[in-house]
């Protein structure tokens, strides 16, 4: 199958990268209003062929108005948009002919069945009726879903309702992928199977734009991340790059005998530079780890610092050194704190 | 209702089959709209409920007026129903006009129309399928207040043809009605908004016509109003299909009302939903 956008450059437009595979999508000063509102205040966005690209922000960032308007479905106030070569204002319908989209809510019709959902986007897809409903049984069958097939999509659990969604999106072959938010608001194993999903898609050598709150979810799928706010990408690189950005980690851990955690503070905060916090736990000790503290790694830091304590006499019962938060990042980032009461929040509406 | 929950029979996700081969080509308009046409008969199926509701009120007009009042209006309720089937025949058809702002109100606020709009098909299909699929509602509703009537002494003197005629004609000014009200459908937020605005536009519509008594009692305020009324105007080209007495006059008001609403509405709609922010 032939996965290879049609190239920048036989439309007469500039390839922005020479070396590598082509864009799948470039953007470039995208902005949207709505009323007052700045949904998008100058976006750009290179994005290669075959791999995840990660969109993270909080709720309202302007994660899903950007996939709209990659995805045809608004128009920008200003700014260029080259999906897979083709402008997505003026030549909508090339794009919509390569891409498949999901959207943050389920987008199937609940009076219908499961089978009777994929058999109509299959027919709207351009499959003849017969194919229709075979593919939407294939598919209801590789989705876990042929026991419900013939259930009415309202009685589908919100795990469910996803899967079908996103079966929808593979009744037929698409370069480019959006996946907008696939797992929010999924249990842990749904969340899994999203995530297998995803991959196996970029295995089939197509392109996904995927939009997360969850930094763990573009650090597991995501080769490479940007970081948007109030309608501009504040950061943009691999998880790596985004992680060092953020420049910390927490460092938490458990002294073997209480009574020495005065000690084992004192010694930590000399020999790492910086100052820990003792919980409630009469055990616990945490504390904000800087990158690059001095020269070496934090990990490598704290491995010498355990240690120490360990020759001192001070056992330790329990260690952990977390990667920065999204939190964190944004924090970082932003100088403000915008997820803190986000990323638990469920899809509601 | 039986509990109906869904079992998830998770088994690990293997979406191993790709789709093979290329895209097909995106259907057609016309196959297209079928496809939604197809759609808003799968609902009617799976939720009768929505069109009870409707039905029920035309049918109990019917059976209340004819019995209750048919005397005291007519002096005899046989002949009171002569009257006043044609205009409850009426109202049960226009009643369900609403429905296709509704559906399409649904689809924008629960996402489905982003899904519809992101695939490369005739801008219009969405709606023209679930006008497609209103032909049968309206259908419907009228077989069943004809089917009615006849059963309890309805004898129009157009018999068979006049009546089929008069179907035609509703047909084609509820078809453009619905214009309206998927444009209403397509600015306003929810699916109930447009249900509350049908229902407050459309009831005033239908009592302060002639469907139910000749406006002659009236006081001459409502009578003014009764005259301009263009349900009225589409009652009594009814009666005239119905009665074998067509009035030309009336049916041409009706087919130009029926124009103007679709001239307006149609490409008002047809922005709107190109155009959704």
């Amino acid at each position: 199958m032939d996965t290879t956008p049609v190239h920048a450059e036989s439309r007469g437009v500039r390839r922005q990268r020479s070396d590598g595979p082509p864009l799948a999508i470039e953007a470039a000063g995208l902005a949207r209003r709505f009323g007052a509102t700045h949904a998008l205040a100058g976006v750009d966005l290179a994005v290669r062929s075959g791999t995840v690209y990660g969109l993270l922000g909080p709720n309202g960032a302007g994660k899903t108005t950007t996939v709209r308007i990659l995805a045809t479905l608004l128009a920008p106030d200003s700014g260029q948009a080259r999906v897979l070569g083709h402008d997505v204002v003026t030549e909508a319908d090339a794009v919509r002919r390569r891409i498949a989209l999901t959207g943050q809510f389920a987008t199937v019709d609940e009076d219908l069945t499961g089978a009777e959902n994929l058999s109509l986007l299959g027919r709207l897809a351009g499959l003849a009726r017969r194919e229709a409903r075979v593919r939407a049984a294939d598919l209801l069958a590789a989705f876990g879903l042929e026991q419900s097939a013939s259930r009415q999509v309202k009685a589908y659990s919100g795990g469910m309702r996803r899967r079908l969604d996103l079966a929808a999106s593979f009744l037929v072959h698409a370069d480019l992928y959006f996946l907008d938010e696939p797992t929010t608001g999924l249990d842990p194993a749904s969340r899994s199977q999203v995530w297998d999903i995803i991959r196996s898609i970029v295995a089939g050598g197509a392109t996904v734009l995927l939009t997360t709150q969850y930094l763990d979810e573009a650090d597991a799928l995501a080769g490479r991340i940007a970081v948007i706010d109030n309608g501009r990408i504040i950061a943009e690189g691999t998880t790596g790059e985004l992680k060092a950005t953020a420049g910390s980690g927490s460092l938490s851990l458990r002294v073997a005998e209480p009574a020495r955690r005065t000690d084992a503070s004192r010694m930590l905060a000399q020999r790492l530079g910086v100052t820990f916090q003792a919980g409630a736990d009469p055990a616990a000790l945490t504390a904000t780890i800087p990158a690059c503290a001095s020269g070496s790694a934090p990990a490598e830091q704290v491995a010498t610092a355990i240690t120490e304590l360990a020759r001192a006499g001070i056992g330790v019962s329990e260690l952990a050194l977390g990667q920065p938060s999204l939190d964190e990042v944004f924090l970082t980032l932003t100088g403000h704190r915008r997820l803190s009461n986000q990323t638990t929040q469920e899809v509601t509406s | 209702m039986t509990a109906s929950v869904a079992t998830d029979t998770a088994s690990p996700a293997a979406p191993a089959n790709p789709p093979a081969g290329p895209r097909p080509e995106p259907p057609g308009p016309l196959t297209a709209s079928a496809v939604f046409g197809w759609r808003a008969l799968l609902k009617m199926r799976h939720v009768p409920e929505q069109l009870f509701d409707i039905i029920a009120i035309p049918v109990v007009f019917t059976l209340m007026f004819t019995y209750l009042f048919g005397g005291a209006l007519a002096s005899s309720t046989a002949r009171y129903l002569q009257f006043l089937l044609p205009g409850t025949l009426v109202m049960a058809v226009l009643l369900v006009t609403m429905y296709a702002g509704i559906g399409i109100s649904a689809d924008r606020s629960k996402g489905l129309s982003d899904r519809f709009r992101s695939l490369p098909l005739w801008r219009p299909a969405p709606i023209v399928g679930a006008l497609l699929g209103d032909i049968g509602r309206y259908l419907l509703a009228a077989s069943l207040v004809v089917i009615l009537g006849v059963a309890i002494g309805f004898r129009p003197a157009g018999s068979a043809p006049g009546v089929a005629a008069g179907i035609g004609l509703l047909l084609v000014f509820a078809l453009s009605l619905s214009w309206v009200w998927t444009t209403i459908g397509l600015l306003v937020r929810t699916p109930q908004a447009v249900m509350s605005i049908g229902t407050v536009v459309l009831f005033p519509l239908t009592l302060a016509s002639s469907v139910f008594v000749r406006p002659q009692t009236m006081p001459g305020w409502l009578q003014a109003f009764v005259h301009v009324n263009p349900v009225s105007h589409l009652v009594a080209a009814e009666r005239g299909l119905m009665g074998g007495q067509p009035a030309a006059g009336q049916i041409a008001w009706v087919l130009f009302a029926s124009a103007a609403m679709v001239a307006i509405f149609a490409p008002a709609t047809a922005r709107l939903y190109a155009r959704r922010p």
